[in-house]
């Protein structure tokens, strides 16, 4: 497939490929735009099982005219089916978990942060920066450094402690915003017109989100080249839940997969959930948060692809449901628990919707549902605190059996 | 009340390049009016129907304008309006 030009997804109007995200005819985002004509699907299907063992192997699909590679390659992350968590829900559903913590910096950031990267050198920038909640600023600095470029990070300062750490150990220049994400990307929106840098998110939005496509690709590739019945995934900016359908729908219009789009489910925390409350009420934009929530890679109040994310939950008879701080931390446990996967908040999210779908009855017999769990444990580790008890013992058998006795007696 | 209006890069083709408008009006919409009298192109760019357009932020001294009264927020004298897109971040 070749990459034709940037185009309005409101009004259609084509734009160069450069470092540009808004139609100045209308002020709509700008999506890449391809070619699909004179791609043979076999031939197609042939040259991604030969390639690369990551997400450079969907370069057909990605927005640049040659093969583009990165020395901390994403992608080709564990499909696991989980019988143990579908038995605890209580469902005869399929359930497959999409591992996307197994990625180098931890995120599914990796993924869009990589083709933004790429890009950016293609177009010659030195400099790359971004507005994170956290995950995006890892992938950013780690990427930035693999590539030798300098970086700028900028995230709300009250994250958490091990994101921080996560980011400045990889030699950024880390900026601190007092204010939230969403402050911070209007801070970067604003940059973004002086600086002569390629903030990933803003400026080459556009290709960035197109590493998100490579999420759907694997999860067909490894169903067998199957599509799902249904995807539980979280939302932020609604850009990864936009492009999942974007990637399904690239493949079944290419017959490299036949079926239909998959039932999409959107997972948003209560604290702040602008997306499943548009959804709810109907509404065609989202009314914006200011967000108060545990899971703060979630926590984006305005979110820029919001209202197409309502529409393509509408349009596949899926939905957008929120869940409570309490439901993100029994969902990280959940998943713990039965697979053996720690995730972070955002994971706890997705969970947390799982179930409640489990809960209302919506997840059918034989149903193949795929919950996309897109961060690590370990760097939100505030949310699993308190959550259990340690054992503290003597060194002594007597200490230990007295602790344990009614376990050991059984 | 004067108030200075800060246009993005993306708009100038309707303002001649320039960045930053002067104009009088005593809520957001009576600014932005001023604006679209001074440089009618703008008008269709960002508003349609008389609303803002769904990809179009209104900040007032760095406050949304959805937080507050939407285009009847009032305008203080020397707040800065600025108009900035939508589709960053995430």
């Amino acid at each position: 497939m070749s990459v034709e030009s940037l185009k309005c997804k409101e009004c259609g109007t084509s734009y160069e490929l450069d470092a540009s995200y808004v139609c100045e005819n209308c002020f709509g985002p700008l999506e890449v735009a391809y070619d699909y004509s004179g791609l043979d699907a076999a031939e197609v299907k042939r040259r991604i099982q030969a390639g690369s063992q990551g997400i450079w192997r969907y370069s057909d699909f990605l927005p640049f005219k040659g093969r583009a590679s990165d020395p901390l390659e994403p992608g080709l992350t564990p499909l696991l089916k989980a019988d143990r968590l579908a038995e605890r829900l209580g469902v005869d559903a399929e359930i497959w978990i999409k591992n996307d913590a197994a990625n180098p910096t931890h995120s599914f950031k990796d993924r869009v942060v990589a083709v933004a990267v790429a890009k950016a050198q293609e177009l010659g920038f030195d400099t790359v920066a971004c507005a994170s909640t956290g995950n995006l600023a890892n992938a950013v600095a780690a990427h930035a450094a693999a590539a030798g470029l300098k970086s700028y990070v900028f995230v709300p300062a009250n994250l958490e402690e091990q994101k921080l750490l996560a980011t400045g150990v990889y030699g950024t220049n880390l900026v601190g915003v007092r204010g939230n994400y969403d402050d911070v990307n209007r801070l970067c929106t604003q940059l973004a017109e002086t600086r002569p840098w390629a903030f990933v998110n803003v400026n080459l939005r556009p290709y960035y989100a197109e590493g998100s496509k490579t999420l759907a690709y694997e999860t067909v590739e490894q169903l067998g080249w199957k599509l799902p019945d249904r995807v539980v995934s979280p939302i932020a900016s609604g850009s990864l839940f936009t492009k999942l359908g974007r990637g399904f729908q690239e493949w079944l219009d290419l017959g490299l997969v036949e079926g239909k789009q998959p039932v999409f489910n959107g997972a948003q925390a209560e604290g702040c959930s602008p997306v499943a409350t548009a959804f709810a009420e109907g509404w065609e934009v989202c009314k914006p948060q200011r967000p108060e929530t545990i899971a703060k890679s979630l926590a984006i109040g305005d979110p820029a692809d919001g209202p197409y994310a309502v529409e393509h939950a509408r349009k596949t008879g899926g939905g957008v449901d929120s869940v409570t701080d309490q439901e993100i931390r029994e969902g990280i446990k959940l998943l713990a628990e039965t697979t053996g996967i720690f995730t972070e908040t955002a994971g706890g999210v997705t969970v947390g919707v799982l179930r409640k779908l489990a809960e209302r009855g919506e997840l059918a017999a034989g149903e193949r549902v795929v919950v996309y769990i897109t961060g690590e444990g370990l760097k939100t580790l505030d949310a699993t605190r308190d959550t259990f008890q340690m054992h503290e013992i003597d060194p002594s058998l007597e200490s230990f059996e007295s602790e344990f006795r009614q376990e050991v007696a059984a | 009340m004067s108030v200075t209006v800060k246009i993005p890069t993306q708009l100038r083709a309707a303002t001649g390049g320039q960045a930053e408008l002067e104009v009088e009006g005593g809520t957001v919409g009576e600014v932005l009016d001023a604006v679209f009298d001074a440089h009618n192109g703008l008008r269709d760019r960002i508003t349609q129907d008389g609303d803002l357009r769904r990809f179009v932020n209104v900040y007032v001294s760095g406050e949304d304008i959805r937080f507050q009264q939407g285009l009847e927020t009032s305008i203080n004298d020397g707040d800065e309006v600025t108009i900035l897109p939508a589709v960053a971040g995430g």
